[in-house]
């Protein structure tokens, strides 16, 4: 069955809630690939997330490989396209009439209206992730840890991404 | 202005022809290609990196007003500054031939990445290092919300907004567009614009 309108719809709906970033789509993600579309499992989404963390480039990359699984070389295309086109071509309207309303007042309103629901976005975004991902102390430990030193010194992400997955092999391997 | 001779000024001749001087399309293509393809860790810094220090596309300035607008609208930073940079270089194929440029890299890795877990995804080897990456991840998401949270939230009635957002979709299962435009719109009523306020406009 061709399922490549299904993910043109999902990833351009999904496309418009990514306010204030890719993880504030998250929650919905969920839902729609795994839960009504069952494109991939849970735990699939979570480790193509964070496989992406280690990519260059912007950070939901990984969306593509839903589109692959689904519909080849063709989905990973239509998923991109969804996904990047509709806030693409929104930016690129808005950004030029933003600067219109530069005097009105309600500009700066908007502006400090949305950034507390787009960081409350982003945070619920990670309480789904966390639900999957943090599963007893050494993941939460893990998750701490990386918050603390990123804090702490100023280390390129990336980097503690491939420690913590070296760090995985170490300590969630069977036995 | 008309003295072409000021070398020593020619740095901030460029920033303040920037408007004006044409870029090519292969010239903003190649350098988001490049941002694309090595910007490991966060696109921002590498974005100032690239187009304010070396380039002097953008100052400084618009930069950070870039960034702003980005930041407010739906979509990724990385690709709403590709967007506005390339619009303001070269216009809408500018802007067309950024995006591009900044997603091909990554994409093309994840391509292959996708490819390969596919295959691999269920040995206990993967399994083990993903384990450890998921969990590193929401420590990395947990900072990036920490960071903004210091720099975008005034007072505690952004706290509470920001909660009720939480708990609109963790909890209450609300769907992501109803909990923008209620909580939104109640956010934004709350920061309407008051006469007395008006002079120190940028809290």
């Amino acid at each position: 069955m061709n399922q490549i309108p299904a993910l043109v719809r999902v990833f351009a709906y999904l496309s418009i809630l990514t306010a204030g970033g890719g993880m504030a789509a998250f929650p919905e993600m969920k839902i729609l690939t795994v839960e009504v579309h069952e494109w991939l499992t849970f735990p699939q989404l979570i480790h193509l997330y964070s496989v992406g963390q280690m990519a260059p480039g912007p950070n939901m990359m990984m969306i593509l490989v839903i589109g692959q699984w689904v519909g080849g070389m063709l989905g990973a295309v239509a998923v991109l396209v969804a996904f990047f086109g509709p806030t693409a071509l929104l930016t690129f309207v808005v950004a030029r009439l933003w600067k219109k309303i530069e005097k009105w007042p309600w500009r700066t309103s908007i502006q400090q209206g949305l950034a507390p629901v787009s960081i409350g976005l982003l945070l619920a975004g990670c309480f789904t992730m966390a639900k999957g991902a943090i599963s007893g102390v050494e993941t939460a430990a893990i998750a701490v840890g990386v918050l603390l030193i990123l804090q702490q010194y100023k280390v390129n992400p990336a980097l503690l991404v491939v420690g913590t997955a070296v760090l995985g092999v170490f300590s969630f391997m069977p036995k | 202005m008309s003295e072409t001779s000021a070398k020593l000024a020619g740095q901030q001749r460029v920033d303040a022809a920037s408007a004006q001087v044409a870029v090519s399309i292969g010239e903003i293509f190649l350098e988001f290609l490049i941002i694309g393809a090595t910007s490991f860790g966060g696109v921002v810094p590498y974005l100032r990196g690239s187009l304010v220090t070396k380039r002097h596309w953008v100052d400084d300035k618009e930069f950070v007003e870039m960034l702003s607008i980005s930041q407010s609208l739906p979509g990724l930073n990385a690709t709403n500054m590709a967007i506005l940079v390339g619009d303001k270089l070269h216009g809408a194929l500018g802007a067309i031939a950024a995006i591009i440029g900044i997603c091909l890299p990554g994409g093309v890795l994840m391509y292959v990445v996708g490819m390969f877990y596919r295959i691999h995804g269920d040995h206990d080897f993967v399994t083990a290092a993903l384990k450890g990456v998921a969990a590193a991840a929401v420590g990395l998401i947990l900072f990036t919300v920490m960071g903004l949270s210091k720099k975008s939230l005034a007072g505690k009635f952004d706290f509470v907004f920001m909660a009720l957002t939480v708990i609109a979709v963790n909890r209450l299962h609300q769907s992501v567009p109803r909990t923008l435009v209620l909580v939104g719109l109640l956010a934004i009523l709350f920061h309407r614009p008051r006469k007395k306020q008006k002079e120190n406009a940028t809290l």
